[in-house]
């Protein structure tokens, strides 16, 4: 299991390192893929089967498309070579994030050190057993979890959406008042990016004169 | 399975590459993607954190990863957002190099 987190970290490190190293901007979006499929793959390391898909998903695909896209739109190479770091932002550049991992390093032996054990997932499979029901009719979640597998995108959807049963656990109102801000949030972001992409009418003979 | 230690240090590691990528870049469509790198390994952190936060159940601490969730749809929206002002900026500017960008210079 060790060997697999570092391999992974590696990639999720390396690539970040070839994003900011890379001069040509394709190149550092193709480094930043690899980056997140390490990161990915950490999550999914760490029993967060959701959160990885959703990662590999939403970020090494769909964001990803659009950066390239936005690259490929502005096409950018030719103003990408005369470009020269500044000595000074380079200097800054490698101080201060020095001075991050130091701290880091510093504050990290006060973490607990805990050797994570596998899952307990017989065990939690109690807290998930309904009395009012037959012993072959009980929840997903419960008979997976008796086999022996994390059923992760039920617990992650029960803690979503809130649960009221009587016999587990997780008794979380859930999260549907935020899920409807988001919602909305997604809609202004979708007219925001109309409208901020709108060529105006009236203010074209104006860049005409330019 | 490594240890918690491990997993927060190589998120620090991702935020700092993203934070001097930030600082050294001076292209804003790789700084742009720096930023999504340092949302991303907090993402990291959060889902560490949920991992191993195995309450009275045995089972990791799903509210973190429902934040975790929240964070990648915020970015999503954010992503589409900055994308559109840096090409509303390219039409004004014809430029994405930020040291070209000093009307707010004093």
């Amino acid at each position: 299991m060790p060997f697999f987190f570092y391999a992974f970290a590696a990639i999720a490190v390396i690539g970040a390192i070839c994003l900011i190293c890379f001069r040509n901007p394709v190149n550092s979006a193709i480094s930043m893929v690899a980056s997140f499929l390490g990161l990915a793959a950490l999550f999914i390391g760490l029993n967060a089967y959701f959160v990885g898909i959703i990662q590999i998903l939403v970020y090494a695909g769909a964001i990803m498309v659009l950066f390239l896209f936005i690259i490929m739109l502005l096409d950018l190479k030719a103003v990408e070579r005369r470009q020269r770091a500044n000595p000074l932002f380079l200097l800054g550049g490698i101080v201060i994030p020095l001075i991050f991992i130091i701290q880091l390093c510093a504050i990290l032996p006060q973490v607990p050190n805990q050797d994570s054990e596998p899952l307990a997932l017989k065990e939690a499979a109690k807290d998930f057993y309904d009395k009012d029901r037959k012993p072959d009719e009980q929840s997903e979640i419960h008979q997976s979890l008796e086999k022996g597998s994390l059923p992760d995108v039920h617990l992650v959807g029960l803690t979503m959406f809130g649960h009221k049963g009587d016999n587990s656990t997780i008794k979380t109102p859930g999260y549907n008042f935020p899920l409807q801000i988001i919602g909305v949030l997604l809609l202004v972001a979708t007219v925001g990016v109309v409208a901020l992409s709108l060529k105006k009418r009236d203010s074209l003979p104006e860049n005409s004169e330019h | 399975m490594a240890s918690l230690q491990e997993y927060l240090f190589i998120s620090g590691l991702l935020f700092a590459i993203g934070l001097a990528g930030v600082l050294v870049r001076r292209n804003i469509i790789v700084i742009f993607m720096c930023l999504e790198l340092m949302l991303s390994s907090a993402n990291l952190t959060l889902v560490a954190f949920s991992r191993f936060n195995t309450g009275t159940s045995g089972l990791p601490d799903y509210n973190g990863q429902v934040l975790v969730f929240f964070i990648i749809t915020v970015a999503a929206a954010e992503v589409a957002v900055g994308l559109a002002i840096i090409v509303a900026l390219y039409r004004a500017r014809q430029t994405v190099n930020v040291e070209d960008l000093t009307s707010m210079k004093g």
